[in-house]
């Protein structure tokens, strides 16, 4: 059924009341079947891979810094600090992410350390966040439940341009934690944070306020804003990489169903995006098993490759149907693409999924 | 479906069911547990679903005295049923549990 007008996505709206009444929060999703012993060592943790890739990630980001620092007044800083902001800015997302989830490492304290560290960077509120993200994985894409929805229907695509610099996220992180730090939550973040955790909220963001007014109070002692373009302003100059990879995973896809088949994208990516992305374009997998750890994802996909739609073969793929697919959804909010499973595929909830699977 | 006898204990599943560091689903006494074995070899027993939002911790992830959750890797100690990590806040309820003759039992509450 085409939708005629704009969408609510208010966690505290219609919409949230509508999605219980239809048994979509917190649902039974489809997943497929993988033997548990095959599941026991896919799970498995383990510190290495994450040691040696947090290890090279910190060399290439201090290894860039200085260079920047040392070329700092002239043109060779430039390079410097766009692969900088990159590793700043872009892939402390996917840090964020995995240490969230626990699984970069098998001892806990180093996902607590990475966590916060990549949330600082990844301007996301690590309380708040770690919130967010268990609703989004407990509700995908569930219109009223969800709010990491970034390409809403019909999409704002200005909001979509200024976030290739993190601008749209910032501002609205800025002011967050500028609520948090006095104390506040919105009535839509009391909805997913629970009462227990909130002082934690708080805590960190006025720890944030305190590195900030630092780093600018060491702008302006100096005469110079190149301490902010080691903390603050890659969040912004280097978002590019993160926001073309964040917003690959879902947009144009279909909402409100319970299959990570009909809402996600997996898509294959080169070993650097992939070092850099650490296998979340395993988005699939990642959705239907989110215990796996990122160093497994590849084997994970080769397990369930059978029963998921084709994987798009690049990024670059992904997005000649992303971007026609947001522009039709300007004019017809009602459009999504609609995966197409394997022959061989188990279909799941044929009965409530049926207008996806058309064709 | 196995008898209770009259203190209480039900046979929950044969000891080599489980293997060692893993976790089981087991339906008895017209309940469902979680029972797992530990590296030590011992056995225990919790509520079948997790605190946070009711996924299967059958399905989750058995780390030493740990059992992580399989949808929001919410993790809580099996042997005290203690909520360990976020998002499981809520403690899990534990049951006594004895290995005898290769056979597992829990006694229910």
């Amino acid at each position: 059924m085409a939708i005629t007008e704009k969408t609510d996505y208010s966690l505290i709206g219609p919409n949230a009341q509508r999605a219980a009444e239809q048994g979509l929060v917190a649902a039974e999703w489809y997943h497929p079947d993988v033997p548990r012993k095959r599941m026991k060592e896919l799970m498995r943790r383990s510190d290495g891979p994450a040691l040696r890739d947090t290890a090279l990630w910190l060399a290439l980001l201090v290894a860039f810094g200085v260079a920047g620092g040392l070329f700092w007044g002239t043109w060779l800083a430039v390079p410097c600090f766009v692969v900088y902001g990159v590793l700043y800015g872009s892939t402390t997302d996917s840090r964020w992410h995995e240490s969230g989830h626990g699984t970069a490492f098998k001892t806990s304290w180093l996902n607590d350390v990475l966590y916060q560290v990549a949330s600082f960077m990844n301007m996301k509120e690590p309380t708040f966040w770690r919130w967010s993200h268990a609703r989004h994985h407990t509700d995908t894409i569930i219109v009223g439940r969800d709010r990491e929805i970034a390409a809403m229907r019909p999409p704002d695509v200005a909001k979509l341009v200024i976030n290739v610099i993190g601008l749209h996220d910032a501002w609205h992180t800025a002011v967050s934690v500028g609520r948090h730090a006095a104390g506040r939550l919105t009535p839509e973040e009391k909805d997913f944070i629970p009462e227990s955790e909130r002082f934690r909220v708080y805590r960190e963001a006025r720890a944030w306020v305190t590195v900030y007014v630092l780093v600018v109070a060491a702008a302006i002692a100096l005469h110079s804003f190149l301490p902010l373009m080691y903390v603050g302003l890659p969040s912004l100059y280097g978002r590019w990489l993160a926001a073309l990879f964040g917003l690959s995973q879902h947009a144009g896809l279909a909402e409100n169903v319970l299959d990570h088949r009909l809402n996600a994208r997996t898509i294959y990516m080169n070993p650097v995006f992939r070092f850099l992305y650490w296998n979340m374009n395993y988005h699939v997998e990642h959705h239907m098993f989110p215990m796996v750890p990122y160093h497994a994802l590849p084997k994970l996909h080769a397990e369930v490759a059978h029963d998921l739609p084709t994987p798009y073969p690049s990024l670059l793929a992904a997005y000649r149907e992303i971007v026609p697919t947001l522009l039709r959804q300007m004019r017809e909010p009602g459009y999504y693409v609609r995966r197409e499973l394997p022959p061989a595929a188990q279909p799941f909830r044929p009965e409530m999924h049926d207008a996806v699977f058309e064709t | 479906m196995s008898a209770v006898d009259a203190d209480g204990w039900v046979e929950a599943c044969a000891v080599d069911d489980i293997e060692e560091e893993d976790v089981l689903e087991v339906h008895c006494g017209g309940r469902t547990f979680a029972v797992y074995r530990s590296p030590q070899d011992t056995f225990h027993a919790t509520d079948p679903l997790c605190t946070h939002e009711r996924a299967s911790l059958a399905d989750g992830l058995v780390q030493g005295d740990i059992i992580e959750c399989p949808k929001h890797n919410g993790r809580f100690n099996y042997k005290t049923g203690e909520a360990k990590r976020p998002p499981a806040r809520e403690n899990l309820c534990i049951y006594p549990v004895k290995a005898e003759g290769g056979r597992v039992f829990i006694r229910l509450g």
